[in-house]
């Protein structure tokens, strides 16, 4: 049986490297939901918990393309449409005159794809989670490295998964409480 | 340098000349770089230079408040003259911030370790820097309330903006630069003020900070989207930097002034810029690192090189002049080659040769090791070039606009207190945001530091 008001178990870690080693041994032991915190994006952390291409890419195309297919069909109708002005005889759609502000406009839905995208699929902002209530956790944020086993995963054991993080040498190893 | 050392020039230093001071850690460089907001008191200097910048700025509002009294009048503008100092001021402090820019996403797309500690504060100096832009061209318009009737939107009178000016480009131009450019500086700040939530003390500060960082937890499944995400941003700001002054140029270029109407603006006009943000960067990295003992963090290779970037775009607006010389006199049209005699022997020449001094002359010198290793002289020169870029800008609007086709068009040009009040203002203005800045956020990027200290120390294995 597993108590409701367990998030997981982690543990805690002096340098990078000894993140990766964990993290590596803790998936060959067979865990999937597990997640590292690091201060600092670490090279290779993203391949050891098994991370595959992310959505971030794909959503700032979609909006790079809404703002430039937006942003030349807002001056289109503005300016061939909705307001024509004969200005001696020239065309009405002088699409040259509108690569500045398409272009413009691309750049600014794609940037807005790209930090709002990344933001919604982080789930942030996310100001209270579980992972705070442990006090060593602070220095996540400035210089350890920690490992979290989640309670959701299906072979998620106290004892066993304790064990297995005193194996792979961390230190400070504490249940995270859900509340 | 301290002593003991080998000389400066020896070929040793030189190759060895770090991106970060010996011996730190990620703990030391979390603790030194967040205790200047969280720990360190604020020092008297502090508050003095504060003071004297917001009063500066002070002088702005009243100079503002004085022109939406009374209307342009105030200005030295009048036909034909119609740009006076808004136009030249706006274009100068645009140009300034090109450089952060260029920092944090040309130089990050090129893997250069040497930006992670300057790029901070030089995006917040692009921020500042376009915030003093703004300011111009909004209350050049006479009436500022109004500036709403550039963006496109269903207006009860039915107009829509004239999407074929140049001056709606600008619009677009300039005010996604300006989003684009805040949204790069947050996500930068994201994971640090994370960190400085952890480490504040003060449960008000906590709660500030805890709120601003969106609760970021340093997950590796966040940082995985985070890193995409930021490199995507500094992808889409490295075209978005050299199309704003493009696009500046423009202003001058799709017109048919003499000395405007010209196809070499946009590329000279993005090197003065990128050239005068960088010599706005060192004007502020000098005496930051100096009252901030950030000497391990900003080291003589930043200055170095932030030094070389310096003279290489100088060249290449020499590069520019010369070529905009030539090219007038060559095509033999004869307002052109009128207008190249002006600025030789007009009423303005001094300008131009002053410009012509401080903007190719005097920056030969950073060729020497020497030079570019003394921060006195180096922080001179960097208000030297501020200056001759802002000279640019003047020849270019008022010895056009002075001196065009008709002579019965032709005036003259002086600013008056009013001009000058609200330019030096943006100045205080400029101050008292990076004052604020530093106080109240890291002024470096801790977690791209440790990021530098991981990789340093691997390099050392």
């Amino acid at each position: 049986m597993q108590r409701s008001d367990l998030y997981g178990v982690m543990g805690e870690f002096g340098t990078p490297e000894e993140l990766l080693q964990a993290v590596k041994k803790i998936r060959q032991a067979g865990y999937r939901r597990l997640d590292a915190y690091a201060p600092f994006p670490i090279e290779g952390l993203s391949d050891a918990l098994g991370l595959k291409r992310n959505l971030v890419p794909a959503i700032t195309l979609l909006g790079g393309l809404a703002g430039g297919i937006g942003g030349f069909g807002l001056q289109y109708w503005a300016a061939a449409i909705t307001y024509p002005l004969n200005i001696g005889g020239r065309p009405l759609n002088s699409w040259p005159a509108f690569i500045p502000v398409t272009f413009e406009l691309t750049i600014l839905g794609a940037s807005f794809a790209a930090v709002f995208g990344m933001l919604a699929l982080n789930r942030l902002p996310h100001p209270h989670h579980p992972v705070f209530n442990v006090a060593r956790f602070t220095h996540a944020s400035s210089d350890r490295f920690f490992v979290c086993i989640e309670a959701n995963d299906p072979n998620f054991h106290v004892e066993k998964c304790a064990r297995l993080l005193q194996e792979v040498h961390a230190h400070h190893i504490t249940e995270v409480s859900n509340e | 340098m301290s002593a003991g050392q080998p000389p400066f020039d020896s070929p040793e230093i030189r190759r060895l000349s770090p991106v970060i001071g010996p011996g730190h850690t990620y703990g030391s460089v979390t603790d030194k770089i967040s205790a200047i907001v969280l720990t360190r008191p604020t020092s008297l200097g502090w508050y003095v230079g504060f003071l004297i910048a917001f009063s500066v700025m002070g002088m702005m509002t009243v100079a503002i408040a004085w022109l939406v009294i009374k209307g342009t009048g105030i200005w030295g503008i009048n036909i034909p003259i119609g740009w006076g100092f808004a136009i030249v001021n706006f274009v100068w402090w645009i140009g300034i911030g090109h450089a952060g820019t260029l920092i944090s996403a040309i130089l990050f797309l090129l893997n250069q370790k040497w930006r992670t500690s300057i790029n901070r504060f030089a995006e917040a100096m692009t921020l500042f820097a376009v915030a003093c832009a703004g300011i111009f061209p909004l209350i050049h318009t006479g009436r500022p309330w109004l500036a709403f009737y550039m963006m496109p939107y269903p207006s009860t009178m039915g107009i829509w903006p004239q999407f074929r000016s140049p001056l709606i480009w600008d619009v677009f131009a300039v005010s996604t630069y300006g989003t684009v450019s805040l949204m790069f500086w947050f996500v930068g700040l994201i994971p640090d003020l994370a960190t400085l939530r952890d480490r504040s003390i003060r449960k008000p500060l906590k709660i500030i900070y805890g709120m601003l960082s969106l609760g970021w937890r340093g997950s590796g499944r966040h940082w995985h989207r985070y890193q995409s995400a930021y490199l995507l941003l500094a992808g889409l700001a490295t075209p978005l930097v050299l199309s704003v002054h493009t696009v500046v140029s423009f202003d001058f270029a799709i017109a048919i002034v003499p000395g405007w109407h010209t196809t070499i603006f946009p590329p000279y006009f993005v090197a003065g810029a990128i050239y005068s943000g960088f010599a706005m960067v060192l004007t502020i990295a000098i005496p930051l690192r100096k009252a901030y003992a950030l000497e391990d963090f900003i080291t003589m290779r930043h200055l170095d090189n932030m030094a070389k970037v310096m003279l290489a775009t100088g060249l290449i607006v020499a590069y520019g002049y010369f070529f905009e010389f030539f090219l007038s006199l060559y095509s033999g049209n004869k307002f052109d080659v009128f207008l190249v005699q002006q600025r030789l022997h007009g009423p303005y020449a001094p300008f131009y040769f002053a410009l012509i001094l401080s903007n190719i002359l005097v920056p030969q010198l950073l060729w020497s090791y020497k030079v570019r290793h003394n921060v006195v002289v180096l922080f001179l020169m960097s208000i030297v070039v501020n200056i001759g870029m802002w000279l640019e800008r003047f020849v270019i609007v008022v010895i056009s606009l002075t001196r065009d086709f008709v002579p019965s068009a032709w005036g003259r040009y002086s600013p008056t207190f009013w001009d000058w009040a609200t330019f030096i203002g943006t100045m205080g203005m400029f101050v008292t945001l990076l004052f604020l800045f530093v106080r109240v956020l890291p002024a470096i990027s801790i977690a791209e530091m440790r990021e530098l200290v991981a990789e340093t120390s691997e390099e050392e294995k």
